[in-house]
């Protein structure tokens, strides 16, 4: 305890003990330097900013049913990331890549399982299965603990303004173009709507699904939006592709 | 009158501003929430035109003592009748969504529904009550440790109303939908930005206290109150970078995404954990526990060397709720190492604060306060034990995702958090309010054993149901077929949820006893008891023994 270096510690401590301009600077770079080291290399390594053909940014619709299942909450209970364990790929299917939520602002990864994972649940079930799921669980799955979301059918979708969303999204830095912000509002609620003529629809948003999703074709409610987010979850990769092997090959270590 | 009609003035024009933002609204969330701005300033401003003083008013509701004490403690009396209030109303929230979980028929959508009260449960109990807690305590203690008057009085009774009012808008912002989902930061950018003005606001009225100090040195406690106000502003405003949609809406989106997005996430949540879960109450602890034992702190070395090495390291834990995630793999490993490095000066805290008691530990058994302080240091040491250990990318692959995480949670928040909380409100109710002692200690005794058996209830069902989920998951059988579908997964938990369920009503049982104490102690009431301990003493038999002569 009496070694000379303990001793000049604690005496070069007392100095900041007595100023508290110094104790607060020297906290602040304590408490700095972590998330500057773990944090900012993921903006500029390439397994982390990599595009994988395929993605592309959300529609109006999905991008209104994303804005749902966040209002929801539905994140408190599925997860959107699988992991690379043998009985999760079995269950959920191929481990999820880091560019396949690479428009997604905020993430919706999870943290608890409560239910199913759903980063690929896209097309594992039929658009009617979803709307009686959603409108009441216990109908489809018994012993299922989901409460109820029959409001979904019963409300109309209603975005304030779908161009206003978009430029949000591209503000942050989702690559949608000029024509898809102009866009916007006939493609939100035409994707719903067979009825509605879309202009360029499906070259500007590859693999987009457009039908009536809730199977009430005369409106289009929150249910449609909801569903057409988890029918389009996982959809966009091919993961089978060579690209994608390529890729999941190099993402070592996991 | 000048400055009632200045104020009510802008009463007057902030109502103005909420009537607009609320015919404007983009959505009906933000539409409520302007509408709330609305009513508070309308109600302030009939309140101030009759020149009525709700302060005044209200303190003779509470029974508040008049007349100046020697400390700015006011805003502190507030801020303990505020950590009750909102301690019962997130624990009720927390057993109403466990409940939920048990039967899902308790879920009434669209504004009851799990998906939205549990973030209101989350919130309720980290920051109103936590958070509360904080205010009240840092404002107590940095005061009586620089043997000053808090600076800005006007700007900390600011802070206090200024917080309450993020509170309900984080609140009735997650029954309505307004949510950005990022865990433990879900109030959506203008209740975030609001939350700023507040915070720099506390930072001004803390520091400026310290500056006014009548000591030479700064006690251990601020450095830990400081760190938690600095970091949590930093993490506070990096984690809640967002684009608005409109400026009359609610909805934003994150400046980040995906991994990058997810990675920041974690850092804040995290920290928010190590930082207003641990630094905070850790600075409560260095003044509370010291206070009731009536001993000096242990070591002093100690506190040197675990507080810069706490708060170092801490930052660096984030990546390990990123297990096996599309995260990069040497940033998990990173996060895992960290995490493990923070064992030492975890239990360095832990420590300092249990070998506080040497030459007191009898009080243990006496004075059912210091039994809350030492049990909550035992919970401390406990889950900062068990955090490194989940770390471990092998034992994460079994616990992430499932409940065991939640069992981690709530050992550390009911242990360590609620009882070091609870200790400091019996140790300040009395104090703040200058009574003699609390209404009644053998109520405090009672929410002790109340409280640690809701614990071990809670802790065990959740350890248990998150091994049981993790195993099933990957369960294969002979032909290697998974073996149990996910819904065989939730039906095995049943037993395990509705015991949480009774774990967490034993633990707002104990918190109700509190609240009749608190209420019974402010009132001015003294409860008759026995004392809780008291050797015998016989005066008959207190005398030499002569013999006696023969019949």
């Amino acid at each position: 305890m009496t070694d000379p270096m303990v001793k000049e510690t604690v005496k070069g401590h007392k100095r900041i003990e007595r100023n508290v301009t110094l104790m607060a600077v020297a906290t602040l770079i304590t408490v700095a330097i972590g998330g500057l080291v773990q944090i900012t290399p993921l903006f500029y390594l390439d397994n982390t900013i990599e595009k994988v053909d395929g993605m592309r940014p959300y529609t109006p619709l999905e991008q209104a049913g994303r804005d749902i299942y966040i209002r929801e909450g539905c994140y408190t209970c599925h997860s959107q990331m699988i992991r690379p364990f043998r009985d999760e790929v079995e269950r959920y299917g191929a481990y999820s890549l880091a560019a396949e939520s690479m428009f997604d602002h905020p993430f919706q990864w999870g943290s608890k399982r409560t239910g199913p994972d759903l980063a690929r649940v896209g097309g594992r079930y039929s658009d009617s299965w979803h709307v009686q799921h959603l409108n009441d669980p216990q109908s489809v799955v018994p012993q299922s603990i989901m409460p109820k979301y029959r409001f979904l059918s019963e409300t109309d979708l209603h975005i304030a303004d779908a161009s206003a969303m978009l430029n949000a999204l591209s503000t942050v830095g989702v690559p949608y173009t000029a024509e898809d912000i102009a866009q916007a509002e006939n493609d939100l609620y035409g994707q719903a709507d067979p009825d509605v003529d879309l202009v360029d629809f499906e070259t500007r948003y590859p693999k987009a699904q457009v039908r009536d999703y809730d199977g009430d074709p005369s409106r289009v409610t929150e249910m449609d939006a909801l569903v057409a987010y988890l029918q389009m979850l996982g959809t966009l990769i091919d993961v089978n592709s060579a690209a994608a092997q390529q890729e999941l090959a190099e993402e070592t270590g996991r | 009158m000048e400055s009632v009609v200045g104020r009510s003035g802008l009463w007057f024009v902030l109502i103005i501003l909420a009537l607009a933002a609320y015919v404007g609204a983009q959505d009906p969330g933000f539409a409520a929430h302007a509408l709330i701005i609305g009513i508070i300033a309308f109600g302030l401003m009939i309140a101030t035109l009759a020149r009525y003083d709700p302060m005044a008013k209200a303190q003779s509701i509470f029974r508040m003592p008049e007349g100046p004490s020697r400390y700015y403690d006011d805003v502190i009396r507030w801020g303990v009748i505020a950590t009750v209030f909102w301690g019962m109303a997130g624990l009720l929230a927390g057993l109403v969504i466990a409940l939920q979980l048990v039967f899902p028929e308790l879920n009434f959508e669209p504004w009851l529904n799990f998906g939205r009260l549990r973030p209101l449960h989350t919130s309720a109990v980290i920051f109103a009550f936590g958070g509360n807690a904080l205010l009240a305590t840092s404002f107590y203690v940095v005061q009586r440790t620089c043997r000053t008057t808090l600076a800005f009085p006007g700007l900390a009774r600011f802070v206090f109303w200024g917080y309450q009012l993020f509170i309900v808008l984080a609140a009735t912002g997650y029954l309505l939908g307004v949510t950005q989902s990022k865990e433990y930061a879900e109030p959506e950018w203008y209740v975030d930005l609001w939350l700023t003005i507040v915070w720099v606001a506390y930072f001004a009225v803390f520091v400026g206290t310290i500056v006014r100090r009548k000591e030479p040195h700064i006690y251990v406690a601020n450095w830990f109150y400081l760190a938690f106000i600095i970091t949590i502003a930093m993490l506070h405003i990096v984690n809640n970078l967002s684009m608005p949609v409109s400026f009359l809406g609610s909805r934003s989106y994150s400046a980040f995404a995906g991994v990058q997005d997810a990675l920041t996430q974690w850092w804040y949540g995290h920290n928010a954990v190590g930082f207003f879960l641990t630094a905070g109450f850790l600075a409560m602890m260095y003044y509370f526990v010291p206070k009731q034992a009536e001993r000096p702190v242990y070591s002093y070395r100690l506190s040197i060397i675990h507080f810069w090495s706490l708060i170092f390291l801490y930052i660096w834990a984030g990546p390990h709720h990123l297990h096996y995630t599309a995260l990069p793999d040497w940033a998990q490993t990173l996060g895992m190492v960290f995490s493990i490095m923070l064992w030492m000066p975890s239990w360095g805290g832990m420590i300092n604060g249990l070998m506080t008691l040497n030459g007191a530990w009898d009080k243990v058994r006496t004075d059912p306060i210091i039994r809350m302080m030492v049990l909550s240091l035992a919970f401390y040491g406990m889950s900062t034990f068990e955090g490194p250990m989940m770390s471990i990318k092998a034992v994460n692959s079994l616990s992430h995702y499932t409940d065991w995480t939640i069992g981690h949670v709530h050992s550390g928040a009911l242990g360590w958090n609620g009882m070091i909380t609870f200790a400091c409100i019996y140790f300040l109710v009395p104090r703040l309010w200058k009574r003699e002692r609390m209404y009644s200690l053998r109520m405090i005794n009672w929410h002790f054993w109340l409280a640690t058996l809701g614990i071990v209830f809670y802790a065990a069902s959740m350890w248990v149901a998150g091994i049981t989920q993790g195993l099933m998951w990957r369960e294969y059988d002979a032909n290697g077929y998974l073996v149990n579908s996910f819904i065989d997964t939730v039906t095995a938990l049943k037993p395990m949820y509705m015991m949480r369920a009774f774990g967490g009503l034993l633990y707002l049982a104990g918190a109700a006893v509190l609240t009749f104490n608190v209420w019974m102690t402010i009132a001015g009431r003294l409860r008759d008891e026995a004392p809780l301990y008291q050797a015998t003493y016989d005066a008959e038999a207190d005398r030499p023994l002569v013999p006696q002569p023969a019949e």
